[in-house]
């Protein structure tokens, strides 16, 4: 099997102000393949998930350095127009922020935004069916989305991301919020998608890690300790940082 | 004995007993408004009764109590309001988007945003003595509705800017992201995302301020509304005058039946009142209904 890299991080740096939260991070996102960014909390794998569609840029005070290149091409370059990006990479957030409107206006929304030409109605079926919701909404698509419980909202803004059919989905913790059934839900889910899509999915959960990433970055306090083949670095960890994490021994 | 009630003394009877005094507190402010209120309608229902009729709706002004009428005046006020709502909404609106949404924060920024603030508490006769000399002498729009409507936005647009952007700021930022990151441009988002989630809220500022303009009448006196006005205005250029100045009116003069068409006029100036805040707030429940949040 051949691995073609489709997000390439090149010495990536980022501040907030004056404190650097990212320092030289160098890491390959392989196709259709998961990748988990793990890590305690505030190393920076939000920052870094939020760097590889420029939603960096909504941040007020953060300044990026470094290259992220995506089929080859480095998106923080001037004539890049960062909608175009996201709408190639996908994004779901840790809350489950779903737009107040009907659970079928949600799913429409980014088809519409982007002039999609086809059967409208059709894709968002098809969306939410691959996000295993729709058996459970099919009959009421026209009832407000915070009618749905918090994993069936995680769902429904999964299915929202995948209208676009983008070739990369970011998932930043898309189940912290959830209970273990809706996170087992969700996760069936990331595996699934795999076929079709490449999926980084950032999370503090070693198991999590452990359960659907093919391969799994490990950052601490802004460096990447450790990136390899999941199975690989939960067994043998080349470095002694990665070994304590994993162990529980610490974060 | 329980090694809670070693610990700690709840009183939780003179708790519930504080909860119901502050209850009846709360509940006896509200009721001392709207027995004030139902007191004043109810003045006015009797003073006006018996002079409130079509013949009063559909005539002019008059020396004599039984032929005078208030319809030069309530013209002069739909269409005034028409033309506050149509100048200072949208202006409102959008300086409301641009101040939350595009201006980058800064000095400027806040000199501008105190100086809205103060606006909105400047008499408003000096918004009368503005328009005098910009709308009626500087841009030679005369004595006219026009004018007046101008002005009237004026006044009100401090208002509708400060709740509208209140609204707007209550936006979530995670339904911002959620746009954003579906490759929505900022106008998208601003458009399909912000304003009709903060709809709610700018109807409410308008309907505060439109409220608020119906009554007024210290800005257009030097406008020059405070004519006796025999014609109902046809053009924007037309001169006028309102319900408030027209009810001003006729409790200055000295008879006795004057005063009741005053009354009469009070409840013509409630009811279109009471109209004009309906179509906001049907609208508003319409919005509220589709926008149900957590
Ligand atoms: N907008 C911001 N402005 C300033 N500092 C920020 C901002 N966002 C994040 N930070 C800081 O940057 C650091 C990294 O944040 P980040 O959100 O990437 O961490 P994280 O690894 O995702 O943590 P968690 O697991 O808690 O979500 C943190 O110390 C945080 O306080
Ligand atoms: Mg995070």
């Amino acid at each position: 099997m051949t691995l073609e890299s489709i997000i390439s991080v090149r010495n990536l740096h980022v501040s907030y102000r004056d404190r650097k939260v990212l320092k030289g991070i160098n890491l390959d996102i392989y196709k259709n393949r998961i990748t988990a960014i793990m890590g305690p909390s505030g190393c920076g794998k939000s920052t870094l998930l939020r760097c590889m569609n420029r939603m960096i840029d909504l941040s007020e005070g953060a300044r990026v350095g470094g290259k992220v290149l995506y089929r080859g091409e480095n998106i923080y370059s001037p004539k890049i127009d960062p909608a175009q990006i996201r709408f190639r990479i996908g994004m779901v957030f840790q809350k489950p922020n779903p737009f107040p409107k009907s659970i079928f206006e949600n799913v429409a929304f980014g088809p519409r935004i982007n002039g999609y030409k086809g059967d409208l109605s059709a894709l968002v079926e098809q969306s939410l069916q691959r996000a295993g919701l729709w058996d459970e909404v099919k009959d009421r698509l026209h009832e407000n989305a915070y009618m749905l419980s918090g994993g069936q909202q995680q769902r429904l803004c999964i299915a929202r991301a995948l209208a676009l059919e983008p070739e990369v989905l970011l998932l930043d913790e898309p189940c912290s919020a959830l209970d273990p059934i809706s996170t087992m839900h969700v996760e069936e889910l990331i595996r699934q998608l795999k076929e079709r899509l490449t999926i980084v999915i950032v999370t503090h959960n070693i198991q999590q890690a452990a359960r659907v990433a093919d391969y799994t970055a490990f950052l601490l306090q802004g460096e990447l300790v450790e990136f390899g083949e999941t199975s690989r670095m939960f067994t043998v960890p080349k470095d002694k940082r990665t070994e304590d994490f994993i162990t529980g021994r610490f974060g | 004995m329980i090694r809670q009630d070693e610990m700690f003394s709840p009183g939780l009877q003179n708790r519930q007993r504080r909860n119901r005094i502050f209850k009846w507190i709360f509940l006896s402010a509200n009721l001392l408004g709207l027995v004030v209120l139902a007191a004043l309608l109810v003045k006015v229902m009797r003073d006006s009764w018996g002079w409130l009729d079509l013949q009063f709706i559909s005539s002019f002004p008059s020396r004599f109590p039984e032929k005078a009428g208030i319809l030069p005046a309530l013209y002069g006020t739909v269409y005034l309001m028409i033309i506050t709502a149509v100048f200072a909404i949208p202006l409102g609106i959008g300086a409301a988007v641009f101040l939350e949404e595009y201006a980058k924060k800064s000095k400027f920024l806040s000199i501008i945003q105190v100086n809205i603030y103060n606006l909105a508490g400047i008499p408003s006769i000096v918004y009368g003595i503005l328009g005098l000399t910009v709308f009626v002498r500087w841009m030679m729009l005369g004595r006219s509705l026009l004018a007046g409507g101008l002005t009237m936005g004026l006044l009100i647009l401090p208002v509708i800017i400060v709740t509208a952007q209140e609204a707007i700021r209550a936006v979530p930022q995670s339904w911002r992201h959620a746009s954003y990151a579906l490759g929505a441009s900022k106008w998208q988002t601003i458009r399909y995302v912000v304003l009709p989630s903060a709809l709610p809220g700018i109807l409410t500022g308008i309907i505060l301020a439109l409220s608020r303009a119906i009554g007024e009448t210290a800005p257009l006196i030097p406008i020059g509304a405070l004519t006796f006005i025999r014609v109902i205005p046809g053009s924007l250029f037309d001169s006028f005058t309102v319900l408030p100045i027209q009810i001003y009116n006729w409790t200055s003069r000295p008879q006795d039946d004057f005063r009741a068409i005053a009354a009469a006029g009070i409840v013509v100036l409630l009811v279109v009142l009471l109209g004009m805040n309906s179509i906001a707030i049907l609208l508003r429940n319409k919005y509220q209904g589709r926008i149900k949040e957590v």
